[in-house]
């Protein structure tokens, strides 16, 4: 007996220690890059141009780089994530065809993400003949994102319980007006939250801009979509690795920009799921 | 003799290889309840959902046979399913209404099938159908009020509503008090005597007391035959099969 239950506790102990090491990396990361960045940040770091070859000044371009190339692949990736969320949800039939497709998404978001890049290079910068563009990049980025627009959505649209749909069909709904009228709206919450998830993910992968958009240094703002832009986490290998005697204000101040960027995404996607839980009922 | 509202001819369906229903002749009249009784898996379910055809969201289902409602063929390829379900509406096991208010809950039929949308319509739709679920002096004052506030009876009595003011002519209840408590299900069972007059109720329980009390025909279905089929009072006091018989004196269910 006695042996059962010190045996208990030193298994507790080596699972409680498992999770403790998983928040302890989480925590000094958080910890490192606001004590060695928030020097750095104030007005002008942020609204600025980078100056003296990136050695000072701010990382204004960057910023709106990042928020162009997001947006860009929202715009893109969203809509064609939900429609294939709802046809594959709603419409499709297991078959050869809809397993194929499904094992694709799966495979699709293990790709590595310097893999995308290259694919964006090809397809889009030569092919298409977009060049290194804001358009490319978020093309890239947002093909990058869409298994977790999909996945995400197709969760959201199959939590939703079957019988709404049956009342709404048994009312003399078509499946296109119950799928508008009943199944999206009570999916929206948890389509959002994913889609600000991909939203992350795309605010901060490096290798998929490296060779579709990125650029090395750009002291003015892009004008249209077929532009080159500086983008936050290309901009931060740029000044840790490419150029030398950068001061670590700098470099940990533009780590910290995107961090804080990245988390509130994710913090508004917790709002968002946690609002919704709290007044689902069913 | 006024003509059945429903009429089914060598009905036969499958899921799959399990031939769920097998041979099915009955004709439902109008303006009356007609109960279906019989144990679990015995199909009754299933024969109800043929009349909504919601069994065709089944992957795998197959039918034969004919369904006349109204004299139409509902099993033929040309059925209208989009009307068939407006004229043949179902109240099912669990109360069902949306996560949405009262009255959003009630205008959903009007709001999908009307060419226009008239507030003034509206309004007298949710008037009129809380009114006839003896739910609208309880209701008026908090239509915007979400559907989920409410109690379980009050939750089915307005997923009636929500049913008749699509306005069909044929109510399938699929066990509609089994989540019920007993006051609530002879509230309900109240109601359904008042429905009668207006449409025609097929219900689907396992509760034979409810079946004796409230309809006025029913049928006895054992492994997707159906056994017997006749005046209430008749398959209850006079059974005409052995099976019949030993299902209501109990023996098996």
């Amino acid at each position: 007996m006695r042996n059962s239950k010190q045996r208990q506790k030193i298994a507790f102990f080596l699972l409680f220690l498992a999770t403790l090491l998983i928040v302890i990396p989480v925590g000094l990361i958080v910890v490192i890059i606001i004590q060695k960045g928030l020097p750095a940040i104030n007005w002008q770091f942020l609204s600025d141009m980078p100056r003296k070859g990136m050695r000072a000044g701010g990382i204004f371009p960057a910023i709106v780089g990042t928020l162009y190339l997001v947006t860009g692949a929202i715009i893109f990736a969203l809509p064609i994530g939900l429609f294939a969320a709802i046809y594959l949800s709603e419409y499709a039939k297991e078959n050869f065809l809809t397993r194929v497709i499904k094992l694709a998404i799966v495979n699709l978001a293990g790709v590595p993400s310097v893999v995308y890049g290259l694919f964006g290079l090809a397809l889009f910068v030569v092919f298409f003949k977009f060049g290194a563009s804001i358009l490319s990049g978020s093309l890239t980025l947002g093909i990058m994102i869409l298994p977790i627009i999909i996945t995400a959505s197709r969760e959201a649209l199959e939590s939703v319980p079957q019988s709404f749909r049956e009342v709404s069909l048994s009312l003399g709904a078509s499946k296109w007006q119950t799928i508008k009228n009943i199944v999206l709206p009570n999916a929206i919450p948890g389509i959002l939250t994913g889609t600000i998830l991909g939203l992350g993910r795309a605010a901060g992968e490096t290798a998929p801009i490296l060779f579709t958009v990125a650029a090395f240094y750009l002291p003015r703002l892009p004008a249209s979509v077929f532009d080159q832009a500086m983008a936050l986490p290309y901009h931060l290998y740029v000044i840790s690795t490419q150029v030398p005697n950068v001061d670590e204000k700098i470099r940990y101040g533009t780590a910290l920009v995107l961090l804080a960027m990245v988390l509130f995404m994710n913090l508004i996607a917790i709002i968002i799921r946690y609002q919704f839980r709290k007044k689902k009922k069913w | 003799m006024k003509m059945p509202k429903i009429i089914t001819k060598n009905l036969n369906l499958w899921y799959g290889k399990f031939h769920a229903l097998k041979d099915v002749n009955a004709c439902f009249e109008d303006k009356r309840i007609t109960a279906i009784i019989g144990p679990s898996g015995c199909g009754k379910s299933t024969l109800l959902r043929v009349f909504n055809r919601m069994n065709d969201l089944i992957e795998g289902v197959k039918m034969k046979g004919e369904v006349l409602i109204s004299g139409a063929n509902m099993l033929a390829k040309e059925a209208d399913l989009v009307n068939l379900r407006k004229k043949v509406g179902m109240v099912f096991q669990r109360p069902n209404p949306f996560p949405l208010s009262i009255y959003e809950n009630i205008v959903f039929g009007e709001k999908i099938h009307a060419e226009k949308i008239k507030k003034s319509r509206l309004e007298e739709i949710v008037e009129k159908s809380l009114d006839s679920v003896l739910l609208w002096n309880e209701l008026k004052d908090r239509l915007n009020k979400s559907a989920l506030s409410l109690s379980l009876e009050q939750r089915q009595r307005l997923c009636i509503a929500r049913l008749i003011a699509v306005k069909p002519d044929i109510l399938l209840m699929d066990e509609p008090c089994s989540a019920l408590d007993p006051q609530s299900t002879q509230r309900i069972e109240e109601l359904m005597r008042e429905l009668k007059k207006n449409y025609t109720i097929i219900i689907v329980t396992h509760n034979m007391q409810q079946a004796a009390r409230v309809s006025d025909d029913a049928g006895f279905m054992l492994l997707g035959e159906l056994i017997e089929f006749g005046r209430t009072d008749g398959i209850f006091t006079t059974p005409q099969d052995k099976r019949t018989e030993d299902y209501i004196t109990g023996r098996y269910g």
